[in-house]
């Protein structure tokens, strides 16, 4: 990491930020053009996104959400975060310039606040973080059946990232991380009847493939869109099993096309 | 048609678009914001061979439609899916009067479906009825993040929207084509959310709804509505090319589909000129699920890629299909 040290910070700070669609930082997605601190303080961060038709509502959030934590720095006095080449770049900046919050930047498109829309892909990541635990256990074990998976606990699950993730991705949403507690259960921590079992981890399968799909295509679309951008992303953290890709050693190259092809 | 192994594939292209986005056609920034975008999802999602160069992808005319879908393409029919895109293009994105004209004049090649808003409630319904009559609809395509005035999206179980499905139920305009976008009002809900499909699909039994994308980037959504919903159908647009990308992904796709709906009620397409034909046919008719992935996936059999490169789109509009070209009894019990 190069920079000044209030640089470094605000890249640090920043990558605590993530984008809720793919569950992953914005640093990590590329998503982080540029950051500069000038010699009294002020910081300026632009954010790039891989097409200018990305849902405005999560726009808003990553780069709202940016500018919290990078006002949260108490080296920065001056804090500007501006969105580049999107379809509504003019609405967020000024609504980001004037602190002016979900409803003040979108005025009557706006009805009450993205929480509602935070929640539902926090609920998604935990879905995926599940699935990809109980899939690890199906892996490591071929007797293991996926009827058996009913009553695995936290304390059944090995110490892997993918552990410690889905035990992160319980706490985002609430949920207690206790041993004793079921590993499948639905959004508010309660564990499915048992004959459910099989078809709640192949529905938990569907949203991790959708989620692990998207972050594959916008990290895609980015590089194609701001080649430069391909030093910055970062390799998926959550590739695991045998639909994943092979996990990447480094950066992609930068190349236009044909971009993530794995003849393999 | 498309001949590989002994055995012949009748080729449907359930969504292909005639499109003028050369930048006297544009209005405004967000014109050309549009296209780049599509030329982005092209260039990365093309192999190399297939690249189109910017200038040939604004504007390619109905003669380079022929030749990429009907010579080159190995397709038999295909069914314009149009998005009008008033807000950012002079005379519509999709052109209508070059594609309608085009059908008819290879209506055994080409169908032509129209689209409506029902946020010109009264007077859209009007011209609703007298577009029926004139471009003999038996289908429409809705993209439910057009912009019109001051609103940038509608959602499906809007009153007004319901006033039109029951429309089209009365003038036999039983497809509809569903294309999420980003924006809905409000801003506050996931704009690729397919409730709404859900409930319009509960409500008008009569009328199948095709989700393209296969409701991607919400796949999962998709499938759990399509599993309750037996008039819910999946389009492969946008979902095909990730055949040469991310073949490992496609199979997923196609692996879930499979296992939450059924092999009756998925639907080729190439999204032309978003992507050609001819390399996706080819790809997937080769395809197959990797053989590390089987045992949560079955294999991909001949005659399911029959259906879904051309059986289950003909049967839905009723496009006759050669003889010969369909499955044997036995394979259809």
């Amino acid at each position: 990491m190069s920079g000044s040290p209030l640089e470094q910070a605000a890249r640090a700070a920043l990558h605590a930020v993530h984008d809720p669609e793919l569950d992953e930082p914005i640093t990590d997605l590329g998503f982080v053009r540029s950051v500069e601190a000038a010699a009294d303080g002020a910081l300026t961060v632009h954010l790039r996104l891989p097409t200018s038709f990305c849902s405005p509502n999560f726009a808003y959030l990553m780069a709202s959400d940016a500018k919290d934590a990078l006002m949260a720095l108490p080296q920065a006095h001056h804090v500007t975060v501006v969105l580049d080449d999107h379809h509504d770049s003019e609405l967020i900046n000024r609504g980001l310039a004037a602190d002016a919050g979900y409803r003040g930047t979108f005025g009557d498109e706006a009805e009450k606040g993205l929480e509602a829309l935070r929640l539902t892909f926090r609920r998604k990541a935990h879905a995926a973080a599940m699935e990809r635990a109980l899939t690890a256990l199906l892996r490591a074990d071929p007797d293991l059946t996926e009827e058996a998976l009913h009553g695995v606990t936290l304390a059944d699950l090995p110490e892997t990232p993918t552990t410690w993730a889905l035990r992160r991705r319980r706490q985002a949403l609430g949920l207690g991380i206790a041993p004793t507690a079921e590993v499948l259960v639905d959004d508010d921590g309660n564990p499915y009847p048992q004959e459910e079992t099989p078809v709640r981890l192949r529905f938990a399968r569907s949203v991790r493939i959708s989620i692990d799909g998207n972050a594959h295509f916008c990290r895609g679309l980015l590089r194609t869109r701001y080649p430069e951008s391909a030093a910055d992303q970062a390799p998926r953290a959550h590739d695991t099993g045998p639909g994943a890709r092979h996990p990447a050693t480094g950066p992609a190259a930068p190349r236009t096309t044909a971009v993530e092809v794995n003849p393999v | 048609m498309y001949v590989k192994d002994g055995e012949e594939y009748f080729i449907v292209d359930a969504h292909v678009a005639l499109w003028d986005a050369r930048p006297e056609n544009q209005l405004n920034a967000q014109g050309k914001q549009f296209i780049d975008c599509f030329y982005d999802y092209h260039r990365n999602l093309s192999p190399e061979s297939e690249l189109w160069t910017y200038e040939e992808y604004l504007y390619y005319g109905a003669e380079r439609l022929m030749r990429d879908l009907f010579v080159d393409g190995h397709v038999d029919h295909a069914i314009f899916q149009p998005a009008l895109l008033s807000a950012f293009y002079r005379n519509g994105f999709g052109q209508t009067e070059e594609a309608f004209a085009l059908a008819e004049r290879y209506p055994d090649k080409l169908t032509y479906n129209h689209c409506w808003d029902p946020r010109f409630e009264q007077a859209g319904l009007d011209r609703l009825r007298r577009d029926a009559e004139r471009f003999h609809l038996k289908g429409v395509k809705l993209y439910t993040a057009e912009w019109h005035g001051g609103s940038r999206g509608y959602k499906l179980d809007d009153p007004w929207t319901y006033r039109y499905f029951e429309t089209c139920q009365e003038l036999g305009i039983k497809n509809i084509h569903v294309h999420k976008g980003p924006t809905i009002r409000p801003l506050d809900r996931d704009a690729f959310d397919v409730a709404d499909v859900d409930k319009a699909a509960t409500e008008f039994t009569g009328l199948n709804f095709v989700v393209e994308h296969c409701g991607l980037p919400r796949l999962e959504d998709f499938c759990w509505i399509a599993t309750q919903e037996p008039n819910v159908h999946a389009g492969l647009a946008v979902a095909m090319p990730f055949i040469h990308t991310r073949p490992r992904y496609f199979a997923q796709i196609i692996g879930e589909l499979l296992y939450w709906l059924d092999e009756d009620r998925i639907q080729f397409s190439s999204d032309y000129a978003l992507w050609t034909p001819k390399w996706l046919v080819e790809r997937f008719v080769d395809f197959q699920i990797p053989e590390d992935m089987q045992d949560e996936y079955a294999p991909v059999t001949v005659a399911q890629k029959k259906k879904i490169l051309g059986l289950n789109a003909a049967a839905m509009y009723g496009i006759e299909v050669p003889a010969g070209l369909g499955l044997a009894e036995a394979t259809v019990a």
